[in-house]
């Protein structure tokens, strides 16, 4: 048999139907849900008198919209409200699981799905919402997926798909210290465009993303999708293996270890072939922040904003004199002459312990910057809330100005009450600076954890390689 | 779902790449729980000024182009979110089809599920568009499906690329579920013949999950 890639392999053991020139009926394995996406889905379902087929393969979490203050008090955005509302009643009604807004495991949704062990290797996940993406990291196939394909898989838990191209990222090297596996991506995306990727499966490898925590897989392959790719997946190896051990969903004992067997056949055979290779070296990475309207628009904090003129290609130009614009920046200003107005620690990129942990060592007995007007740490989930606490990251936090919240997805998405106010700047560890994003005029720049802290610390964005990084992963 | 033969209509330009989905449909009306009543709002950040102004200067509040129904846009439409509100959002505004150069992915996916087409054209035929389109008050094209072909009246054609089984879902305004449950042995046996798909530890603490 010839060698076949990672994708290949899970796209072979899904295919529930195939007929030549015609898309193929892929199986899914897990189905997670959100408030968001989902209730005209199960309105969709209803009307057409059709059932859930697979309640027990399908898991909601509120998450996008959840307060993430105290959740006793009553709801005051009624819009939300009746959305919550929604999802209860449509997870009682077909037998879905929920974790809602006051279940322990609550947190967002692509959070909780590897947390819970509920994402494990080879399977097919989807959810409506594009950064599923992150699921690819444990060596599955996940992407996100529009709401009349949420209401498809509900009804038959397939989907229907064509095979994509392979694409593979191979990042060759050492991170050098300050630099993240957020810098990666960042730097992926960077050199790849927010189109470059367009509808591929991405397939991660090199000794640097070998190195790369669980936490930190996930941050990558969160992010491929704006590099415009449909997955982003990382072969399953020990340290997989290690994470999922013990988790809720997971099997255990004699049935651990059978997983684990069929787990490590789960990879890219020597020889297979891509449709495209990218190479990175992490070893010439510096930390990354983004001075545009989106991921692309990225360069290292040593740098400067770009000018119109440094694009050859009239829409480039066109694209940057409108960011600059909207961001309220001029050419050539050094990254780290341009300052903060708040800052945002959370989302599905960059809201894990170990995200926490690089944070808090970098604030520890430091204080925010004056300008600062606000600095916001919110846990990925729930379990990562206690388990912070537990190793007493949240009094580290307090104590330096930021103010500790709970789980949900909050100031990246803004659709819950934490909001970038008009013209206001952030250092943002989330995954999107579109105009508008994190609140209407809002000013947003991506960066990792560890730089957001400093960015904090400093009022204005530094490059963190500058203070103690030296035990920081 | 309604299907897409042919449609004659005026045309939009919107002369931005990358427009992603967060301007489609901003964020604070992902809370709504129906698919209808996005039009109103497509592009809302750039469409009105605040207190719901319509800005004179945004291409959709331009007289001209009052009834467009046809979408020109340029390279990597619709990126970003999944969010499905996005395509309702086009359709329900009243547009029957968008031509650009390159589509983000899921938001081409979405296109499909209700019944609006996105054709592809040469980077260089979009630009020729924005140039017509531009320069004279009124202009329309007209799309046939199933020649695949966009024509004006001066005699220009365009010839676009679509896969054979996506063309069938817009011609036919096939409902994918019931296509799909056609093969309802075929999931049933695979469901069977791969119990990996299930093995799952249910855990007996998280059971009581409140």
């Amino acid at each position: 048999m010839s060698p076949t890639t990672l994708y290949e392999k899970i796209w072979q053991n899904h295919v529930v139907h195939e007929e030549p020139g015609k898309p193929s009926l892929l199986y899914i394995d897990r189905h997670l849900v959100h408030e968001g996406t989902s209730p005209q889905a199960f309105a969709g379902l209803k009307a057409e008198g059709r059932k859930v087929r697979r309640p027990d393969l399908t898991f909601a979490v509120m998450d996008h919209s959840v307060s993430t203050t105290d959740r006793t008090l009553p709801i005051l955005d009624n819009d939300a409200k009746l959305q919550f509302e929604a999802l209860e009643r449509n997870c009682r009604e077909t037998g879905v699981r929920l974790f809602d807004m006051n279940s322990k495991h609550q947190g967002i949704v692509h959070i909780i799905g590897p947390e819970l062990g509920i994402t494990q290797p080879g399977q097919t996940i989807v959810c409506g919402d594009s950064h599923t993406s992150t699921h690819g990291a444990l060596g599955t196939l996940a992407f996100g997926i529009g709401t009349s394909e949420v209401e498809h898989v509900l009804a038959t838990q397939c989907l229907v798909q064509s095979k994509s191209k392979t694409l593979h990222i191979l990042v060759h090297g050492k991170r050098p210290k300050g630099v993240t596996a957020k810098d990666i991506i960042l730097a992926i995306i960077g050199k790849m465009g927010i189109s470059g990727g367009n509808a591929q499966v991405a397939e991660f490898g090199g000794e640097a993303i070998r190195a790369l925590s669980m936490d930190g897989r996930m941050t990558v392959c969160n992010m491929t999708i704006e590099a415009g790719a449909r997955a982003g997946m990382i072969a399953p190896d020990d340290t997989t293996f290690a994470y999922l051990e013990a988790r809720p969903f997971v099997p255990r004992g004699k049935e651990f270890q059978a997983a684990v067997d069929r787990w490590k056949t789960l990879k890219s055979d020597d020889g297979a072939k891509f449709d495209a290779t990218i190479e990175l070296h992490a070893d010439q990475l510096a930390p990354q922040v983004t001075w545009g309207t989106n991921p692309g628009m990225v360069t290292s904090v040593n740098g400067r904003v770009p000018d119109p003129h440094d694009f050859r290609d009239l829409n480039d130009q066109k694209a940057t004199e409108s960011a600059l614009k909207y961001m309220g920046l001029k050419p050539g200003t050094p990254i780290v002459d341009i300052s903060v107005d708040r800052v945002f620690i959370g989302s599905c990129t960059n809201s894990r312990l170990d995200d926490l942990r690089a944070a808090a060592h970098l604030l520890a007995g430091k204080h925010v910057a004056k300008n600062i007007k606000q600095a916001l740490i919110v846990p990925g989930s729930r379990g990562i809330k206690a388990q912070a606490e537990k190793e007493g990251l949240d009094k580290v936090f307090i104590a330096a100005g930021f103010e500790w919240r709970d789980a949900g997805c909050s100031m990246c998405i803004g659709m819950n009450a934490d909001v970038l106010p008009p013209h206001e700047r952030s250092a943002s560890t989330s995954n999107r600076n579109f105009e508008g994003r994190q609140g209407r005029d809002s000013r947003t720049h991506l960066v990792s954890p560890i730089m957001a802290a400093a960015a904090a610390l400093a009022g204005h964005f530094v490059d963190v390689r500058e203070f103690d990084v030296a035990h920081v992963e | 779902m309604q299907p897409f033969t042919t449609h004659t209509g005026l045309v939009m330009p919107l002369d931005r790449v990358n427009v992603d989905t967060d301007q489609m449909v901003p964020k604070q009306f992902l809370k709504c729980l129906t698919r209808e009543g996005f039009g109103r709002i497509l592009f809302y950040d750039w469409r009105y000024l605040p207190g719901e102004k319509p800005n004179p200067e945004f291409v959709l509040n331009l007289p001209r182009y009052k009834g467009a129904s046809i979408l020109l846009a340029r390279t990597n439409f619709g990126c970003g979110s999944s969010r499905e509100h996005a395509p309702w959002g086009v359709k329900d505004y009243g547009f029957r089809a968008i031509i650009a150069p390159s589509y983000a992915d899921i938001f081409y996916n979405n296109c499909f599920k209700n019944g609006i087409l996105p054709a592809i054209l040469t980077e260089a035929e979009v630009d020729q568009l924005f140039q017509h389109t531009e320069s004279e008050q009124g202009y329309s094209l007209s799309i046939d499906l199933p020649t695949q072909t966009i024509k004006d009246a001066y005699g220009h054609i365009y010839n676009f690329e679509i896969a054979p089984s996506r063309k069938e879902v817009l011609l036919k305004g096939l409902d994918d579920i019931a296509t799909s449950l056609l093969h309802a042995d075929s999931i049933a046996t695979y469901e069977k013949s791969h119990p990996s798909a299930a093995t799952m530890f249910d855990p007996v603490d998280i059971k009581n999950y409140r």
